[in-house]
C-alpha cells in the first residue's frame, strides 16, 4: 500500500517510495558529478600549457572518465529523479512498480561502477565516444549497456506512472506542461537507448571476439544516434525545469500551452536526427544527406529551442507584469529575485544555453562551416555551454528547491548558496567562450600536447591560441571551484542541515483539484494575452547575435583553401 | 503555478496564440530556411565544399596505392626518419595515408593548382586538421576519401591529428609544402 506525505512548505505530495527513489537517484548522480568534477580539474590542469599536470596515458584515461561520468552517469541519474518527480509528485499519484524502479536503480549503479572500473584499469581509454576500431575492455561496453538497460526500465516506470495517474483520475484534463516536457525527455531516452543498444551490443560482441569487425563509419553514425540524442534528453529535461522554476518562483503560466507543447513535440520529431551533424566532415555520407539532416530536421529542433527561449522568459515577464512591475522594458527582470539561487541559476542557464550553446551549436552544425571546427576545441567549448551551463546548472538550481522539499533539510550557508550559481554559471560560460576561441584558431580537442613533443616536425600555434588555453585553465579552475561549492553545500546540508517537517503521512493521495471551473470563475481566461516587450527585445538581441556570428563564419570559411 | 498543474483551460489547444508568439515563431522558421538555403547556395557558388567522392578500401589496398604513389613521385626525403616528400605529377593525384602515428608522405603542392588528395586511415580514426589555414576532415579506416584541394598561399603547412588515436596521438604531425 502506497503512502503519501504532503510537503507543508510547497504543498507538493510525495509517494514515499518515489520520494526515496528520487533521493537515491539524485545522490548517485551527485556522486558521479563529484568524480566527474575531480577529473575535470585534472583535465584542465593538463591542458593548461603552463602546467601540463598528467602524463599522456593518464590524461586520456582521466578524460575518458570525465566524459563518461558527466555526460552519462551524473546527468541520467539526476534525470531519472526528475522523471519520477514529474510523474508521481506533480500528478499526485503512486509510483508504478517501485520494486522494478529499484531494480533499475541498482542496474544503473552496477553498470556505472563497472564502466568506471574498466576505465580506471587503464585498458579502456577510448573516450566517451569509443570509436571503433579502437577497442576497450569488454566490461567497459557491458557497464554502459547495463546502465542503459536500467535507464530504459526507469523510463518504463515513468510511463507506467502516467498510466496509473490517468487510471486513478488524480488529475483532470491534460498533464501539466512540466510533465509533458519530462515525457518528451523519456520518449527521446527510449529512442536513444535503443540506438545505443544497436551499436554497443555488436561492439561488445566484437570486443569479446564473437564478431570480426564493426564498420568504423557505421559505428559513428549509429553511435551518434545515442551520443547526440542523449543530449536531447538533457535539453528536454532542463527546459522542463526552466518552466518548473518559472512556475514555482513566479507563479508563471506558460504564455500558451499550445505553443510550448508543440515546441516539445518538435524535439521528439526532429532532434534525434540532429545526430547527423557529427558526421558533416565524414567521408561516408553524401552532401545531400548532410544538408537534409542538418537543415530540415535540425532547424525544426532549433526552432523549438528558440520558441522555448522566448516563452520561458515571456512567461516570467507576464507574471511579473501582472504583479505590477510594468515600468519600462525590464523592470520585471531587474526586480526578479536575483538572490534566490533557484531563479538566478535557471536564468543564467537560459541565457548561456541560448546565446552561447545554442548559437555555437547551430553554426557548428552547418555543413560546410563544420570543416572549420570539426574535432577542434570549439566542440567541447560548445557543449560546455549546453550540457553544463544549460543542463547541469539548471539541475543545480532546482536542487536548492529540492533539498528542503524532497530531502527535508534546510540549505546551509545561504550566502554561499546565493553566490554559487553566479560563480559556476559565469565562469563556465567564459570557459566555453575561450574554448571556442581556441578552437577557432584550430587547437585540437582530446590532445595532450600543444607543443607536439616527439613529433618529427614542429608546429607553433599562434600566440592567441596559447592565451586562450591559459584562460581555459584559469576559468576552468574557477568553474571546478563553483561546482565543488555546490556539491559541498548540498552534501553538507543533507548531512547537517536543519531537519524539516516532511508533512503528515497518509495512505490516500489527494488528487489535484479540478481548477478549470475556478479559472473560468475568476474571469482571467487565457484569452487576454499579456504583452512581453522585454522578452521581445531579448529575443531580438539573440537573433542579431545569431545572424552576425553565423555570417562571420561563412566569411572565415571563404578564406581557407579551395575544396571541392 | 500552471506549468506544474494541468492546464486550467481544458481546451487549451483551442486557445489562440498571441501575435508576439506568432511573430517569433515566424522569425525562427524563416531564419531556419535562410540557413538551409545558405548551405545549398554554397554548394553552387562557394569554393569550400567537402567532396562526395568516396570508395570503400582496405588497409592493404590503400597502403599499396600510397606506396606506388610515393615510389613514383618522391623528390627527396626529410628528417632523420627519411620521410619521403612527394610532388604529385601533372594530373594532380596524391595519396595521404594516416596511421599510428604519422601522416605519410609529405606532400609538395603548388599554390593555385587543384589536387585530388586520396585520404584514408589504415588503423584507427584520425583527424586531418590542416594548420594554420584550419580545415578539418575526419579520416576513417576502410573509406578512401578523394578530396579536391586548391592551396591558396605558399608556405609550410602542418597536418595535426585531431581525432584521438592513442598514446602517441600528440606526435602525429604531418606536413604539406605549398610552393
Amino acid at each position: 500500500m502506497a503512502q503519501y506525505r504532503t510537503c507543508p512548505r510547497t504543498g507538493l505530495q510525495f509517494d514515499l517510495e518515489a520520494d526515496k527513489l528520487m533521493r537515491w537517484n539524485a545522490v548517485a548522480g551527485v556522486l558521479w558529478l563529484l568524480v566527474g568534477g575531480i577529473t575535470a580539474l585534472l583535465v584542465i590542469l593538463t591542458r593548461w600549457p603552463a602546467i601540463k599536470l598528467l602524463p599522456a596515458d593518464q590524461f586520456y584515461m582521466i578524460l575518458t572518465v570525465h566524459g563518461v561520468d558527466m555526460l552519462i552517469f551524473w546527468i541520467i541519474f539526476f534525470e531519472i529523479a526528475v522523471l519520477y518527480f514529474a510523474s508521481s509528485t506533480l500528478l499526485r499519484c503512486r509510483l508504478a512498480t517501485p520494486k522494478v524502479a529499484w531494480a533499475a536503480f541498482w542496474l544503473m549503479v552496477v553498470g556505472s561502477i563497472m564502466a568506471n572500473v574498466a576505465i580506471f584499469q587503464g585498458e579502456s581509454s577510448v573516450m566517451f565516444t569509443s570509436y571503433v576500431p579502437m577497442m576497450a575492455a569488454p566490461h567497459f561496453y557491458l557497464g554502459i549497456i547495463l546502465f542503459a538497460v536500467g535507464a530504459l526500465v526507469a523510463c518504463g516506470v515513468f510511463f507506467g506512472t502516467l498510466v496509473v495517474a490517468k487510471r486513478d483520475k488524480t488529475y483532470t484534463g491534460s498533464i501539466p506542461l512540466v510533465t509533458f516536457g519530462a515525457l518528451t525527455a523519456a520518449i527521446i531516452a527510449v529512442f536513444t537507448i535503443l540506438a545505443g543498444a544497436g551499436i554497443l551490443l555488436p561492439t561488445f560482441f566484437w570486443s569479446v571476439g564473437l564478431i570480426k569487425e564493426v564498420d568504423a563509419q557505421l559505428y559513428r553514425m549509429v553511435w551518434w544516434a545515442l551520443g547526440h540524442s542523449s543530449q536531447q534528453i538533457n535539453v528536454s529535461a532542463h527546459v522542463a525545469i526552466w518552466y518548473l522554476t518559472a512556475a514555482v518562483v513566479f507563479g508563471a503560466k506558460p504564455l500558451s500551452e499550445k505553443v510550448s507543447r508543440f515546441a516539445f513535440l518538435l524535439y521528439i520529431l526532429f532532434l534525434q536526427l540532429a545526430s547527423a551533424h557529427h558526421l558533416l566532415s565524414d567521408p561516408g555520407m553524401s552532401a545531400e544527406w548532410k544538408v537534409l539532416n542538418t537543415s530540415y530536421f535540425m532547424y525544426f529542433a532549433v526552432m523549438a529551442s528558440m520558441i522555448h527561449g522566448f516563452t520561458v522568459p515571456g512567461a516570467i515577464e507576464a507574471a511579473q507584469r501582472q504583479k505590477g512591475l510594468t515600468n519600462g522594458l525590464f523592470e520585471w527582470l531587474r526586480k526578479a529575485p536575483w538572490g534566490n539561487p533557484v531563479f538566478s541559476g535557471m536564468f543564467i542557464s537560459l541565457v548561456s544555453f541560448g546565446f552561447l550553446g545554442g548559437i555555437s551549436g547551430v553554426v557548428l552544425g552547418t555543413e560546410q562551416i563544420n570543416m572549420l571546427m570539426h574535432n577542434t576545441f570549439y566542440v567541447p567549448g560548445h557543449f560546455h555551454t549546453t550540457v553544463v551551463t544549460g543542463t547541469t546548472l539548471a539541475f543545480m538550481a532546482i536542487t536548492y528547491l529540492l533539498v528542503p522539499t524532497l530531502f527535508r533539510r534546510e540549505m546551509m550557508f545561504p550566502k554561499l548558496c546565493q553566490i554559487q550559481p553566479y560563480l559556476y554559471g559565469i565562469s563556465m560560460s567564459v570557459l566555453g567562450l575561450v574554448m571556442m576561441g581556441a578552437g577557432t584558431l584550430g587547437v585540437s580537442r582530446r590532445h595532450w600536447d600543444m607543443a607536439f613533443s616527439g613529433a618529427p616536425f614542429q608546429y607553433e600555434w599562434p600566440g592567441a591560441a596559447y592565451l586562450m588555453m591559459g584562460l581555459t585553465g584559469i576559468f576552468g579552475v574557477i568553474a571546478v571551484v563553483g561546482g565543488g561549492l555546490w556539491i559541498f553545500l548540498v552534501v553538507w546540508s543533507l548531512l547537517f542541515g536543519k531537519k524539516l517537517d516532511g508533512g503528515p503521512v497518509s495512505d490516500k493521495p489527494t488528487p489535484i483539484p479540478d481548477q478549470s471551473l475556478a479559472a473560468h470563475a475568476s474571469g482571467t481566461g487565457s484569452h487576454d494575452h499579456v504583452q512581453v516587450p522585454g522578452t521581445v527585445v531579448l529575443a531580438m538581441t539573440l537573433l542579431v547575435c545569431f545572424i552576425l556570428y553565423y555570417f562571420v563564419n561563412w566569411k572565415y570559411l571563404s578564406e581557407v583553401w579551395g575544396l571541392s | 503555478m500552471s506549468a506544474i498543474l494541468p492546464p486550467s483551460d481544458r481546451l487549451w489547444w483551442k486557445t489562440p496564440i498571441s501575435g508576439q508568439e506568432w511573430v517569433w515563431i515566424g522569425i525562427a522558421f524563416v531564419w531556419g530556411m535562410v540557413m538551409f538555403v545558405m548551405m545549398i547556395y554554397w554548394h553552387v557558388n562557394g569554393k569550400q565544399n567537402l567532396s562526395n567522392e568516396v570508395y570503400k578500401t582496405t588497409t592493404e589496398m590503400f597502403t599499396a596505392k600510397t606506396e606506388a604513389f610515393v615510389k613514383e613521385n618522391t623528390i627527396r626525403t626529410e628528417t632523420d626518419q627519411q620521410i619521403p616528400v612527394a610532388k604529385p605529377n601533372a594530373k594532380g593525384e596524391a595519396f595521404l595515408l594516416a596511421r599510428l602515428w604519422a601522416w605519410y608522405p609529405i606532400l609538395e603542392l603548388e599554390a593555385g593548382k587543384t589536387y585530388k588528395i586520396h585520404l584514408s586511415s589504415v588503423d584507427y580514426n584520425h583527424g586531418f586538421s590542416l594548420q594554420p589555414t584550419n580545415i578539418n576532415i575526419q579520416v576513417i579506416p576502410g573509406y578512401e576519401h578523394v578530396v579536391k584541394m586548391t592551396p591558396t598561399k605558399a608556405g609550410t603547412y602542418s597536418i595535426v591529428c585531431n581525432e584521438y588515436c592513442g598514446i602517441g596521438h600528440h606526435t602525429m604531425l604531418g606536413r604539406i609544402y605549398v610552393k
